[in-house]
């Protein structure tokens, strides 16, 4: 079982899953008993499906109903309203990838991919600063974590009162010496390092924190031993941290890519997708709800899920060391 | 020496870091207690003449109706939050407790939701609610709340696992049926587990923007009632400011008083 496992439940944490597994043959002992008249054996056997039956039926409503439908959808050119009935093959997928419009948004990912490596680096590093004792360290934690707890209309809108021309941001610039801003939203060519920023600073929290939990959950002992062998605190991180907390490093980085491919509420918010800042998540949104061609923003939403199943599929391969066994 | 250095450094970032967390809110809060006047006459950095002007405050509320925003919100809230952890423990329950044909493949649905676009799907899922009559009712709302939520049954599976199947077989020795069981051994023993899902519920669904957006267009949730500063009111900082405020005020007072659970419980989750 993987260390970030491990701690993140103080008290589940402490079974093994293979504890759990071994315990499960005393168990049926309940059902091995049946001997009893066949309507009871009937509810007997029925008791499981009965309790996940309202999870099961909302599970398959909401998630894998609509997943269905869209993909056929996809294949229809609808409005929205009335019979799906014009069937046009996969002409909305060929609109996807030919449409330079369309297509073409998914360069505006690339901002937000590199933001979140930028994400990741900070936060490696301040989860590795303040797991070695440091003063205020639950100050500094609050600090840095809570960001991420805020809502995001009102990040938005923090963030557009910072980036306002001669605001804060450009008054602090000024400060060290910076005389003529840039226009940090009206710019198109600088629109989306802001905007790639802001969510580095929603984000980075949340990193930090699970970096944090795992380093926190390698044994006092290895830093201990490490030390009396004369290991400085680079070969500490370098051999002890490092190593524990791949796996969580590796589930970010998936994370890291479906969140960069799927960037939807900053934008949508602050900027309304304007100024070249438009994401495919924003433009699938608009094909549907303001243009009415649901058809097309199916196919679309269907390519989206078919790359980040991928990249999931891809990063299970890496990481092949995997948490499915908590079940 | 060098122990020093690297103090310093250490401390030197962690500050820097903190001021760049905080300098983008602190102005935002003297804005939101600045006269109109005031506001267009000093800088952003310069703090209000007076911390007890909350006219901004009133007005938002008031122009907005910020007020019906918060209580919608409430309404909604509690009823998700009770559906997901009598769901949700349920199904925890059905899934950790019984072997059961299908369980595997349940497990494998739920796994795999996860990994799905919530925002994207929504081109369809629109189609289910409207279908259902349920598009612009509080209900559509509770509905997608309650049922996308998978990370709240990984949490009360791996802690009912720590809950010994031995409480389970004496009840049973002593007559009880597995409802009885649930509801009055694995229920209250699972309490702390419920609370970790109910506060990173509740923070999740209290920052919600898109699904009220697009399902509830005629009334206000906090998300919404907020977002709704952006047409009218471009220009009035000193509003739009006073209004943020209110909306991360209860956060932060949230996040004071229930810290251990909210990193308790994201820890948890991102293990899903």
């Amino acid at each position: 079982m993987s260390i970030v496992s491990n701690g993140s439940l103080a008290r589940s944490g402490a079974e093994e899953p293979i504890a759990v597994r071994g315990r499960r043959p005393v168990r049926p002992r309940g059902r091995r008993r049946g001997q009893g008249p066949r309507t009871r054996r009937l509810v007997r056997g029925l008791t499981p499906y009965l309790f996940v039956a309202t999870a099961f039926a909302l599970l398959v409503l909401l998630t894998y109903l609509p997943a269905a439908n869209m993909v056929w959808y996809s294949l229809n050119e609808w409005s929205g309203f009335g019979p799906v009935d014009s069937f046009v093959g996969l002409r909305n997928y060929v609109e996807v990838f030919t449409d330079p419009s369309i297509f073409a948004v998914f360069g505006v990912s690339l901002y937000y991919f590199v933001g979140s490596f930028v994400q990741m680096a900070l936060a490696l590093y301040f989860a590795t600063v303040l797991s070695f004792s440091t003063r205020f360290s639950n100050l500094f934690r609050g600090i840095l974590f809570f960001p991420y707890l805020i809502n995001g209309v009102a990040i938005g809108f923090v963030f557009l009162y910072l980036f306002q021309p001669g605001g804060t941001l450009d008054t602090v610039l000024g400060w060290v010496g910076v005389s003529s801003p840039p226009q940090w939203l009206g710019d198109a060519s600088i629109a989306n390092y802001s905007l790639a920023g802001t969510s580095v600073w929603r984000y980075t929290g949340l990193n930090f924190v699970l970096f944090l939990g795992a380093i926190q959950s390698i044994p006092r002992e290895l830093y201990e031993a490490a030390e009396l062998d004369g290991a400085g605190r680079w070969r500490q991180f370098r051999y002890i941290i490092f190593p524990g907390i791949r796996r969580i490093i590796g589930l970010s980085f998936i994370l890291a890519v479906s969140g960069s491919l799927s960037v939807f509420e900053i934008p949508y918010i602050m900027t309304s997708g304007a100024n070249g800042t438009s994401t495919f998540v924003i433009e699938t949104i608009q094909t549907a709800f303001q243009y009415r061609q649901v058809g097309l923003a199916s196919a679309m939403a269907v390519v989206l899920l078919v790359i980040v199943l991928v990249v999931t599929w891809i990063q299970r391969r890496v990481f092949p060391d995997e948490k499915v066994d908590l079940v | 020496m060098k122990r020093t250095v690297a103090g310093t450094v250490k401390y030197a970032t962690l500050i820097g870091a903190s001021f760049v967390v905080l300098l983008p809110l602190t102005v935002v809060l003297f804005a939101s207690f600045k006269t109109k006047k005031e506001y267009a006459t000093t800088g952003p950095l310069a703090p209000p003449e007076n911390w007890l002007n909350f006219q901004n405050f009133i007005d938002a509320a008031v122009k907005s109706d910020m007020v019906s925003g918060f209580i919608n919100t409430t309404i909604v809230l509690a009823i998700s939050l009770t559906g997901t952890v009598i769901i949700g423990t349920m199904a925890a329950y059905a899934i950790d407790r019984f072997d059961f044909r299908g369980r595997k493949l349940v497990m494998a649905m739920f796994l795999v939701a996860t990994l799905i676009p919530s925002v994207t799907s929504q081109v369809a899922t629109f189609q289910i609610i409207s279908g259902l009559g349920l598009y612009n009712t509080k209900a559509a709302l509770v509905l997608l709340f309650m049922g996308t939520d998978i990370i709240a049954i990984y949490i009360f599976i791996q802690f009912m696992q720590s809950i010994p199947v031995a409480l389970d077989e004496a009840a049973m020795l002593d007559g009880a049926n597995r409802w009885t069981i649930y509801w009055r051994i694995i229920l209250p023993l699972l309490k702390p587990a419920i609370a970790t899902v109910a506060i990173i519920k509740g923070i999740a669904i209290y920052n919600e923007f898109y699904l009220p957006f697009l399902y509830l267009p005629s009334q206000n949730l906090i998300s919404t009632s907020l977002f709704r500063f952006k047409g009218p009111y471009g220009g009035q900082w000193e509003l739009i400011t006073a209004a943020t405020v209110m909306v991360i005020v209860p956060t932060v007072i949230a996040f004071v008083f229930l810290q251990r659970w909210i990193y308790r419980g994201l820890t948890a989750g991102a293990v899903k």
